[in-house]
């Protein structure tokens, strides 16, 4: 097992050599990460760990896909879609143009919920999805709309939780264990590689969406992404946040107004 | 980096349980002493879709404050937190809190495992793990974890307990320092939080 000590040499190595920072995530959740890697790769030491990763790139964009966490689901917490179904959408339709950031978009679910979302209202032949995640290998298969066929019912539960009204499988061509999602959504979507622990804001947002990646940050580096997205909203514009995320702590919450019991803020200067 | 640790001189209680254990729960939580000086944690296995009145229901049974556990909160005495449904709850060096929503261990999120496992990193032998009835075998390893580091490790007895096999997979792999009945439990909180 990796202690502490090792832990911090080799996200500075990492920093160092690629530029990728992981000093600022959440220590035991990063070390549990890191252990569980180092454990399935069946390495003999922490020095021959070490070694692998700062002298082959191709192992470090494994440690990249397999340190983050890429556990999501369509719809998930049905009762925050319903939210924005109620609370978001109805002020989103004001706008001639909508933009919207699916930060630390992981294999893509959440964003092709949302595209639904604004199929139904109407909205979607004037709305972008942009779609970034600092994992390169869950931004491209979040490109490519195909899922798992087995999570299908589970997502069609969800679905139907979050207020939706029409068959769910309208919305996908099944294959033999893979469904294939409608064109039509994906073409209202844009796919990319963003870091949040190191990029600037790229454009303007009526709406940014990113649901359980600050849990992984530690305090600070929560804050930096916080004024991230600050920066990246239009004023009057919705931060929504994973089910256990706030922005209660954070000196932003001034500027911002929690609009419904599902973690949705408005920004309001 | 140890020096610096808030962590390092606060003592810490860690409880898990499955099936079963809401009752032991219900049963010990009101004899904790209301003045006890250390944070109590529970990793409790329960439904994903329970809008959890858990902590409700807790907290009407004793004068200390119960609450589900919030991302990056730091660990106050006299409080018990609950692991959220759906989140694996994870001690911070600082003596803070983190939530991680990654795969499930054992097929549990909350995991047992992983809390009791960071807890005794940061804790040693200053932490006392708690492991109650259940249908699966998860809080073993987090059990041994926190033995090897030098904490103390307590056990319902199966016989005691309504779903024994996550006692007897406890009791399989290590040896503890108490085997207690369900009316036992509190007594050893308060003796370890007043020791």
């Amino acid at each position: 097992m990796i202690n502490d000590e090792e832990l911090d040499l080799l996200l500075h190595d990492i920093l160092e050599i690629y530029g990728y920072d992981f000093t600022d995530y959440a220590k035991a959740s990063i070390k549990r990460r890191v252990n569980r890697l180092f454990t399935l790769d069946r390495f003999p030491s922490f020095a021959e760990f070490r070694f692998r990763l700062r002298n082959d790139e191709t192992y470090l964009h494994r440690f990249i896909e397999q340190i983050t966490v890429n556990v999501t689901e369509m719809f998930r917490d049905p009762g925050f879609y319903a939210g924005l179904r109620e609370h978001v959408l109805p002020i989103l339709a004001t706008y001639p143009f909508i933009r919207i950031w699916h930060a630390g978009c992981s294999t893509g679910e959440e964003v092709y919920s949302m595209a639904i979302l604004l199929k139904e209202a109407n909205l979607l032949h004037k709305s972008i999805l942009y779609a970034t995640d600092i994992n390169p290998q869950v931004v491209k298969q979040a490109a490519r709309g195909v899922f798992p066929m087995a999570h299908m019912k589970q997502y069609s539960e969800n679905y139907i939780h979050s207020g939706g009204r029409n068959d769910f499988s309208s919305y996908y061509t099944a294959g033999n264990d893979k469904v294939v999602f409608d064109e039509q959504l994906k073409k209202h979507m844009v796919f990319s590689t963003h870091n949040l622990a190191a990029e600037s804001s790229f454009n303007e947002f009526q709406l940014i969406v990113c649901r359980n990646v600050l849990i992984y940050f530690e305090r600070a580096l929560q804050e930096k992404v916080f004024k991230l997205f600050d920066q990246s909203l239009d004023k009057l514009g919705f931060l929504a946040l994973g089910s256990k995320e706030s922005l209660r702590l954070s000196p932003a919450v001034a500027k911002f107004v929690q609009i419904d019991k599902e973690k949705i803020w408005r920004k309001m200067m | 980096m140890a020096k610096n640790d808030v962590a390092t001189n606060r003592k810490c209680v860690i409880i898990g349980g499955s099936a079963g254990s809401l009752k032991v729960l219900l049963h010990l939580i009101p004899k904790i002493d209301k003045t006890i000086d250390l944070p109590v944690i529970i990793i409790l296995h329960r439904a994903n879709d329970a809008q959890s009145s858990l902590e409700q229901l807790l907290g009407d049974h004793t004068q200390l404050k119960v609450k589900e556990a919030e991302d990056k909160e730091t660990l106050m005495p006299g409080v018990i937190y609950l692991a959220p449904p759906n989140y694996h709850l994870l001690v911070e060096r600082a003596g803070t809190l983190s939530l991680d929503c990654s795969e499930k261990v054992q097929f549990s999120r909350p995991s047992i495992d992983v809390s009791f496992q960071s807890a005794a990193e940061v804790f040693g032998r200053r932490l006392l793990g708690i492991i109650l009835s259940g249908a699966n075998s998860d809080g073993t390893v987090g059990l041994a974890a926190i033995q090897e580091c030098g904490g103390l490790v307590a056990i319902q007895n199966p016989r005691n307990a309504d779903m024994p096999t996550m006692p007897v997979s406890a009791l399989e792999a290590i040896d503890p320092d108490y085997i207690v009945n369900d009316n036992q439990i509190a007594d050893i909180i308060n003796k370890f939080g007043s020791a």
